[in-house]
């Protein structure tokens, strides 16, 4: 079932309302991709939520980014949101600076992005602005890293019994 | 009464003359009551394991135990995370002597595949393991293989290997507390 709104109405109506807090935006693969500063994306996911003609009122997930070599924007958080009256999707992406890797927690407009952020905090560490319990939630509590930054290696250094000969390191 | 396993004995008559380690050995060897940690798909294996094609009860195994206190071998089959780990090896000290532990499976027995942060690379880094099979996952028959050979060992140690200083400083270099004689 095709879209009831289109990517560039949906635009337009976000770049009329916030106009400097958008700054970019891209269609990979049809998805209509905006990038927002991160201190008003509060603001920009409240609206697009009660907003009439848009109800954008679903939060599909958050994800973190580590981009290790973009100084200054080295780490992004991803928002996918849907409409699941009009059929439509978007993404909101808050690029971070990795000496404040802040940004405001979505748990007042959306409980479920609880446990997402927690998630989001265990492995990049970033830090959710008034989220109520920002803990880790997969990774053991004793671990004292964030595993998916890409300094750290994907491998446990902790084994002995495997021969970096053959396994290309 | 037929004969059990290959314990020796005299008889005469009115009397039977045997030596009580094996009968006991072979007792405990015939009703090991095992406790399936699985959690993934060597799970699976396990599981048709103990289904009717190749039925585990043929080794005096009807019974699984889910706890922990009444059952003898502990069968590790799949991926233990690090996050798990203290949680097998809780299971395995609430276990009773004698026990036995089966590892089930390349990753349970190295990490297998799962070269990662988040998985323990062996179960034997935080229990002491009896018998490993090999396998990715390994088939039915060789998990029962790998049981024929814990039955071999609960056959053949001695009834008081709990109480040997092997064993004693084996489950204090994994800060286990075992048993006082």
């Amino acid at each position: 079932m095709s879209s009831k709104l289109n990517n560039e109405a949906v635009l337009s109506q976000l770049t009329n309302r916030f106009g400097n807090a958008i700054l970019e935006s891209s269609e990979p693969y049809g998805l209509l991709t905006v990038e927002i500063q991160s201190s008003s994306l509060l603001e920009v996911v409240q609206w697009i939520k009660d907003e009439p003609s848009l109800q954008v009122s679903f939060l599909t997930n958050i994800a973190g980014v580590h981009y290790p070599d973009t100084t200054g924007r080295e780490f992004a958080v991803v928002y996918h949101l849907h409409s699941l009256v009009n059929n439509f999707r978007i993404r909101f992406k808050c690029f971070l600076p990795e000496n404040a890797l802040m940004i405001d927690s979505l748990t007042s407009i959306y409980s479920g992005a609880n446990w997402m952020e927690r998630e989001t905090f265990d492995f990049y560490g970033i830090q959710f602005n008034g989220h109520p319990n920002l803990v880790r939630i997969l990774n053991e509590d004793s671990m004292d890293y964030f595993p998916m930054r890409k300094q750290y290696h994907l491998e446990d250094e902790t084994r002995e019994d495997k021969d970096d000969r053959f396994f290309g390191r | 009464m037929g004969k059990i396993e290959d314990v020796p004995t005299v008889n005469g008559e009115g009397f039977q003359l045997t030596v009580l380690d094996k009968v006991i050995g072979a007792a405990r060897a015939n009703s090991l009551w095992p406790l399936p940690f699985a959690t993934s798909c060597c799970g699976i294996e396990y599981m048709a394991t103990m289904g009717s094609n190749y039925d585990l009860a043929r080794f005096g195994m009807e019974r699984m135990s889910f706890s922990p206190r009444q059952a003898d071998l502990l069968i590790v089959a799949g991926t233990i995370s690090k996050k798990l780990a203290p949680v097998l090896k809780q299971v395995y000290e609430q276990m009773a002597e004698p026990k036995w532990v089966l590892s089930v499976g390349a990753c349970a027995s190295s990490g297998g595949i799962f070269d990662t942060y988040s998985v323990l690379q062996g179960i034997d880094r935080v229990i002491p393991v009896d018998v490993y099979v090999p396998g990715c996952p390994p088939r039915p028959e060789q998990i029962i293989d790998g049981i024929m050979k814990i039955q071999e060992m609960a056959k053949t140690e001695s009834l008081r290997r709990r109480y040997s200083d092997e064993y004693k400083s084996l489950m204090s270099n994994y800060n286990i507390e075992s048993d006082e004689q």
